[in-house]
């Protein structure tokens, strides 16, 4: 077993919304009214049913509740046993679901606010990813702004599928706001469910729609690339959170071939599509999708051809590994201290400023 | 895809500039093209010329005319393609010979039509539609030149019109293989396609899955991209999704003996895929208990893969690894004649392999696939 070292910071967690009416208390008037008057129901995503294997761990399954809802779990099963000094939460309540962008902006600021206050303010080692309304553009850069105020939010959360493919010029102004204020912006598996999960519609299984997460990656890589995103913003760093990493050297020797096949449709690219993920993409290191032979998992780094695309994360409460085997058996102790420590400082660049000016 | 970036007088035909004789080779996807629009005509019922003249061939898609992506060249094909006398890229069989076959040595070459029936929303015209691009292949293609191989076309979101036009042909050695797209109304591995599946196990043909087509889906989980690139890599994806439903819709539990082939969808993704399924297949298994097996064993044993566009890593140590891991037996040789993205034969694999795999590479997997002599 790799051993996780002191210090680290674990890039995906997931504090859960016990239910809709926990966000009662951060709502206003009107929305707190809408809620109860409407009998809304709890905002579940069917990308993580809370009953699902993959989405809590057997011995990380609270007694009652959602998994990852009580902080003083969190702290015993990931905080302390993998010794991180920072945590970073990207809750996935499914704000990203609702079609009004009003009720979207009400959800978002009240889930941003919570997390503040019943996580943040009550553990020093833990940082927050901002949701965002993606459902208005305007909305989303002004709650960006809001929360960015406070030091101890580290990046800005997106889902994987969403309504455009997020290369998309309309969704430019969250860049520039994201890289302006020192912000990466993390891209988390999980769906709006505004399109099918999958290039041929529906699948019949969760299964399917979770693997299809890896995919959906994938596509949204290339459209960033080819649409300029880091031509415009250079500085930006985005994070691919609970993506998977063993796809990324096929797929960009196949978007490189394209690419100096067809540059001419998009001439602005000016540096090849495997440069611009070096400079500017990270993955989380959660799910590993691999063999158990450490002599594969060697050739696919190997394959990846730079150690500094990893960042430590556990996913927790997901289900991606047993005991204590975050670190996947048999990486070199260099290769550790760059996942968990140097990588992640590399790119949160909040974390070694302080939380207070 | 061999990316040139200089063109001058000197880069004609591969056949005069290379030197010794070719080892002969399988090429398991050409893509024959009808010279003009009424070449089907002899095929077609009048009252389907009638139609298509009225309404057109109302596909899963808006543009009357051309793909909803423009290509990065006329018909994606290569610009010293146009047949002498006329006609589009890949329409002219003594061309295709001249151009390609005979310099190529390509000892059998398996057709692949694209704008056929497939992907057109009235099912009764994308029926027939199909059965005339079968009969046209033994006319115009197969019955002249005994190299050429045919696939069967079907009306792919028609199963049970599918699987009567695969008993129809399953006897005619003029085919090899059924062949459907990737882009569908729905995941291959669904209900509505079984048919298919059940007649071309019955009949001993493998089913071959080109990437392309139209289901009226937008290609990525996030609605449409902006550009052709996005639809270029973005097929290698959908092809994720594609082989992911038929291996959990359990299709290869039902059909023990059917094979399928991966064709112009990459194979780089395959291993990534396959742990991928593994691992969650581990977790998961209560919500399919139909699939019996580990999903890698399964693709390991029933899918082949085309070539073109050949994986092309920075370093030959990468391909080598790959390889080893999809399985020398598994690939088959492919340069997409006439299209753009031509893979030239001599220059797709690097030097390091043994004669063994190389002869399989580029033949000895095809042939025995396709049970010819």
């Amino acid at each position: 077993m790799t051993s996780p070292i002191a210090g680290g910071v674990d890039c995906d967690l997931h504090p859960a919304v016990p239910h809709l009416t926990s966000l009662l208390p951060y709502l206003d008037d009107y929305w707190r009214d809408q809620v109860t008057t409407r009998g809304m129901t709890d905002l579940i995503s069917q990308s993580y049913p809370p009953n699902s294997p993959i989405s809590a761990r057997p011995d990380w399954r609270p007694a009652k509740g959602k998994p990852g809802s009580n902080l003083a779990d969190l702290q015993a099963q990931a905080l302390d046993p993998f010794g991180v000094s920072f945590g970073i939460c990207n809750p996935l309540f499914g704000v990203q679901m609702v079609f009004s962008e009003d009720m979207a902006v009400a959800f978002t600021r009240a889930l941003n606010d919570w997390l503040v206050r019943e996580w943040l303010d009550k553990d020093d080692r833990l940082r927050g990813s901002i949701v965002i309304p993606l459902q208005s553009v305007e909305k989303s850069v002004a709650e960006i702004e809001r929360c960015a105020q406070d030091k101890r939010f580290v990046q800005v959360l997106m889902l994987v599928m969403g309504d455009m493919p997020l290369g998309k010029r309309a969704y430019w102004p969250i860049y520039a706001a994201a890289e302006r204020l020192g912000l990466p912006i993390g891209i988390h598996a999980g769906s709006s469910y505004h399109h099918p999960p999958t290039s041929v519609g529906w699948g019949s299984y969760h299964i399917e729609d979770y693997v299809a997460q890896a995919q959906a990656f994938q596509t949204q890589l290339t459209s960033l690339i080819v649409e300029g995103v880091f031509v415009r913003h250079p500085k930006l760093k985005m994070v691919m959170l609970e993506s998977g990493f063993t796809w990324l050297p096929p797929y960009l020797w196949r978007l490189h071939k394209f690419w100096r096949g067809i540059r001419m449709e998009t001439p602005w690219v000016d540096r090849s599509p495997l440069e611009i993920v070096r400079s500017n993409i990270r993955f989380s290191l959660q799910p590993v999708d691999a063999p158990p032979e450490p002599e594969v998992l060697n050739r696919l780094f190997d394959h990846m051809q730079s150690d500094e695309l990893l960042l430590f994360s556990t996913d927790y409460p997901h289900w991606q590994f047993d005991g204590d085997v975050a670190l996947p058996d048999g990486i070199s102790s260099d290769l550790v201290k760059k996942i968990m420590i140097d990588n992640p400082l590399a790119t949160y660049t909040r974390l070694k400023e302080p939380v207070r000016a | 895809m061999n990316v040139q970036f200089r063109e001058g007088p000197g880069a004609a035909s591969s056949a005069e500039t290379s030197v010794p004789a070719k080892t002969a080779i399988a090429d398991c996807d050409i893509h024959p093209v009808r010279a003009t629009a009424t070449e089907l005509h002899p095929f077609l019922a009048t009252r389907w010329h009638e139609h298509l003249g009225t309404y057109g061939k109302h596909p899963y898609q808006g543009m009357m005319e051309g793909p909803p992506y423009p290509k990065a060249q006329p018909n994606a094909s290569r610009r010293d393609a146009y047949p002498p006398e006329g006609g589009p890229q890949g329409s002219s069989l003594s061309f295709m010979q001249q151009q390609h076959l005979d310099p190529n040595n390509v000892v059998l070459g398996v057709l692949n039509p694209l704008a056929t029936g497939q992907g057109i929303r009235n099912h009764e015209l994308a029926a027939a539609i199909c059965s005339a691009i079968n009969d046209w292949q033994i006319d115009k293609w197969t019955s002249k030149d005994a190299r050429l191989k045919g696939s069967i076309v079907v009306a792919n979101e028609d199963g049970p019109a599918a699987a009567a036009e695969i008993r129809k042909r399953g006897g005619d050695t003029n085919f090899v293989q059924v062949l459907l797209l990737s882009r569908t109304v729905e995941p291959l591995g669904q209900r509505r396609y079984w048919p298919i599946y059940e007649a071309a196990e019955e009949v001993g043909l493998p089913v071959g899955i080109h990437a392309f087509g139209f289901g009226g889906n937008p290609i990525t989980a996030s609605g449409w991209p902006s550009f052709y690139i996005e639809e270029m890599v973005g097929h290698s994806q959908c092809q994720q999704a594609v082989l992911s439903s038929l291996v959990l819709e359990g299709v290869f539990d039902r059909h023990p003996s059917l094979k399928m082939i991966m064709i112009e969808a990459g194979f780089g993704w395959a291993p990534s895929l396959s742990w991928r399924l593994d691992k969650n297949w581990k977790r998961l298994k209560s919500e399919v208990p139909h699939v019996k097996r580990l999903p890698s064993e399964t693709i390991r044993e029933h899918i082949w893969w085309t070539t073109q566009p050949m994986e092309d890593p920075e370093r030959r140590d990468h391909l080598f690894d790959l390889i080893e891991w999809v399985g020398w037996d598994k690939l088959l040789f492919a340069t997409d004649y006439p299209h753009w993205d031509f893979d030239e034969p001599s220059r797709v694999l690097p030097p390091g392999v043994s004669d063994e795999n190389r002869e399989a590479f580029y033949f000895g997997n095809a042939k025995k696939l396709y049970g010819l002599a």
